[in-house]
């Protein structure tokens, strides 16, 4: 397959870059504009690959990919995998109940150990944030943060981003609220590093116990209204209450958070007429959502699991590509 | 090697106990200071080793130290940890409980004066628990830990967080003049915490811990600090709120001190990154308490440095920072960042320096040294200011290697520490040093 033959040379706002210079994917904050678009444009190509009654090319053939998940996930875990065998890597699982870490073993020495088997790409989730930095010091391979603590979550946010731009003509002064647990979600910080560097309005809305502290020094409008919040977005995200992470005092209870937060049909009036509603899933219905709302015309959630797939394909493609360049396929 | 009777000539002598800062020689005499001042006589059978360019200083003593012995001897031991101490240029230091078992009985306070008798570097003055098993539940017999050696009680490690229990520590102690030294944390409040609460905690995704939470503990010992009159510590005072709140307390007369550590005043949470040697308690704070602590240093109202020497093995460190424990190492860096720090950047004097070295810590704990007064003991840091150094971690006498200096470089450094007049560290990278101790 020559991926770059499909590439456009028309790129959404930015100019393309060529491949990735990063190594590996850690931070959305490694990633230049142009190298954001590319990524784009690369999905594009790879979503068609989906479409295809044989929903497989020999891109990654030999490549060996770990999915390394050191916390429940099954999403992430199912659309990196899917991603992974439409292009023909050869892809191992290994999850939270199997990993050695139960006998004791730290972190250094499972990649240690992994590293040892040589694997070409390792996709890694982990409950500290910052571990997906201690893994990559160690591994020759390449890593790809699929979520560490409540740190960033980047292919999230690339699928986010890159949802929105299918439909919208622009990220430049796009008004994208989002709103919810800010304080557990390691989406927020991937998605603000990315939509600020695409040029996008970001609002935060969060009751004050779950507000971030600083948070507005990263160019985002941060506010405990929804009413302003919502208020002419072109983009409204609500983020999962993390009620697993909530051993605080947060809320006082989830029947007040949605009366206060809840992005209902009637709230969402207020947005402009074309807005789009997103969600990183899984929802809680009647929590962070109403279901009119989720099930909603304004509603491309599913659209987002669906590109999650074309992201994750690009962004293995490219990865995998520094050392691939210059050999044929 | 001992020195029956020496004179270093020509040495820069700072005491601020008696008013010195300037050039003077001094004369040691079997151990003991004999004299000091200008020009002073030399005979035919006493030694004189050339002291210019030398700043001579009253030992340093480092309050606040964990050596790990007995029990977590993977980290340090009192011999590695005294070896420390002096290369690092003190003469002294105080000991936390948190040791396995708690010193929390005059047994664990003989052994740690046993073992460190037997190493013969630097004095160490070991610190009891507040409570049993540092517990928060039962006071421990005070009066035995004071008789078997201990010179402070504290928890530390732990706050003393029931305010009743801290009371009682305050007024039990004023029996015996010495001070309840606390690590103030509100522990609800610093929840999870592992770094400071603000914007670089926001954007690694690290939970934080609010300046406040010390703060509100610091006001609350100060107030019972008033109502007891027993003396307490605020041990690695990190932000602005408990500084003013010290202030406050000693403008009312309060017993109560304070003391900082280097990281404190050199790094801010700005510095932080995944590593877990950047991971303290309490945590690297804001620009504004690193400014806050900066401006206490040079007016007087923080009273000693200390390191928090807190040791950890390089396999507990090399973990996620969530997990990592809390703790760096200080003893062999301190010196250095507080002179390239402090004292070339003119925010505090020398003077001022070796009051927070030397002369307060004594004063805190209630033991002898803080000033090289005639008949005291030969207890002397030498330091070369001028000297440019490079903190290499590779190279420590601790047992641990767990700093975020490794790679610095600092002008100021430690040329010879002694203690009794023997010289029990001698910097071999700078020559004149070794001929300070050196018979000609």
């Amino acid at each position: 397959m020559n991926v770059s033959s499909r590439v456009s040379a028309e790129t959404h706002d930015t100019m393309t870059a060529q491949r990735l210079r990063s190594k590996h994917l850690l931070s959305v904050s490694d990633l230049s504009p142009s190298e954001i678009g590319l990524i784009f444009d690369t999905a594009d190509a790879m979503r068609e690959i989906g479409t295809r009654r044989i929903k497989k090319v020999p891109a990654l053939r030999g490549k060996t990919i770990v999915n390394l998940f050191f916390e429940p996930s099954t999403r992430t875990r199912m659309s990196f995998e899917i991603a992974e065998k439409r292009l023909s890597a050869d892809t191992l699982n290994v999850s939270g109940d199997t990993l050695s870490i139960v006998k004791g073993e730290t972190l250094v020495d499972t990649a240690k150990n992994l590293e040892a088997m040589a694997p070409d790409i390792i996709v890694f989730r982990h409950a500290a944030s910052g571990a997906s930095h201690l893994l990559a010091d160690i591994c020759a391979a390449r890593v790809i943060n699929a979520g560490d603590g409540l740190h960033e979550h980047p292919t999230q946010a690339l699928l986010d981003a890159f949802t929105i731009r299918e439909h919208k003509s622009t990220f430049k002064g796009l008004k994208v609220t989002i709103v919810g647990d800010l304080l557990h979600s390691r989406v927020l910080r991937s998605n603000i590093f990315l939509l600020r560097s695409l040029g996008a309005d970001v609002w935060v809305c969060a009751p004050a116990t779950l507000m971030l502290s600083g948070v507005e020094k990263f160019g985002v409008h941060a506010t405990t209204s929804i009413e302003e919040a919502i208020e002419d977005a072109d983009v409204v995200m609500p983020l999962r209450m993390q009620l697993e992470r909530m051993r605080g005092h947060f809320v006082p209870s989830l029947r007040e958070y949605f009366e206060m937060f809840g992005i209902t049909a009637r709230r969402l009036r207020r947005a402009k007429s074309d807005v789009i509603v997103m969600h990183p899933g899984p929802m809680n219905r009647g929590v962070e959502i109403a279901s009119d709302v989720a099930d909603g015309p304004a509603s491309v959630i599913l659209e987002q699991v669906s590109n999650g797939v074309a992201v994750r394909m690009a962004v293995l493609y490219l990865l995998a590509g520094i050392e691939l360049a210059g050999e044929e396929f | 090697m001992r020195l029956n009777d020496v004179v270093f000539k020509g040495g820069h002598v700072v005491d601020p106990a008696q008013g010195l800062d300037g050039v003077s020689d001094i004369r040691v005499t079997d151990g003991k200071i004999a004299a000091v001042g200008k020009d002073l006589p030399v005979d035919d059978d006493v030694r004189v080793a050339n002291a210019r360019d030398f700043v001579f200083c009253p030992g340093f003593i480092d309050m606040h130290v964990h050596l790990r012995e007995p029990g977590q001897e993977h980290k340090e031991t009192i011999a590695t940890g005294v070896a420390a101490a002096v290369a690092g240029g003190f003469v002294a230091v105080a000991c936390m409980p948190n040791t396995d078992p708690i010193n929390d009985h005059a047994g664990v306070t003989e052994e740690i004066i046993r073992k460190s008798l037997a190493a013969k570097l630097a004095r160490v003055y070991p610190i009891g628990a507040v409570t049993t098993n540092s517990k928060g539940e039962r006071l421990t017999e005070i009066r035995e830990l004071r008789a078997a050696g201990c010179v402070a009680i504290s928890d530390d490690g732990h706050p003393v967080r029931d305010a009743l229990m801290m009371r009682r520590a305050l007024e039990y102690v004023t029996m015996f003049d010495m001070p309840v030294i606390n690590h103030c944390e509100d522990p609800s409040l610093k929840g999870d915490g592992v770094v400071h609460e603000g914007f670089r905690a926001t954007a690694l995704g690290l939970r934080g811990i609010p300046g406040v939470a010390e703060s509100v503990m610091v006001e609350r010992d100060v107030s019972l600090s008033e109502l007891t009159g027993g003396a307490v510590h605020v041990a690695h005072m990190s932000a602005s709120e408990s500084l003013r709140a010290v202030r406050v307390g000693k403008e009312r007369g309060a017993k109560v001190t304070c003391e900082v550590t280097p990281h404190h005043f050199v790094l801010t949470d700005e510095d932080l990154k995944y590593d877990a040697n950047f991971k303290m308690n309490p945590p690297l704070r804001a620009v504004k308490d690193r400014d806050a602590i900066l401006a206490g240093l040079a007016d007087g109202s923080i009273d000693a440095i200390a390191t928090d020497h807190a040791p950890h093995h390089v396999d507990e460190k090399s973990i996620e920072f969530d997990r990592a424990p809390f703790g760096i190492v200080g003893l062999e860096t301190a010196v250095s960042l507080a002179l390239d720090r402090l004292v070339h950047r003119h925010v505090v004097s020398l003077s001022r320096f070796v009051e927070l070295m030397s002369l307060n810590p004594a004063k805190i704990l209630r033991v002898p040294g803080g000033t090289l007064t005639p008949g005291s003991a030969a207890d002397m840091t030498v330091l070369a200011p001028e000297e440019n150094v490079e903190i290499r971690a590779e190279n420590f006498r601790s047992k641990a290697r767990n700093t975020p200096f490794n790679g610095w470089k600092l002008r100021g450094a430690v040329a010879a520490t002694f203690v009794d007049g023997h010289a029990v560290f001698t910097n071999d990278k700078i020559p004149r040093a070794r001929k300070l101790v050196e018979r000609p």
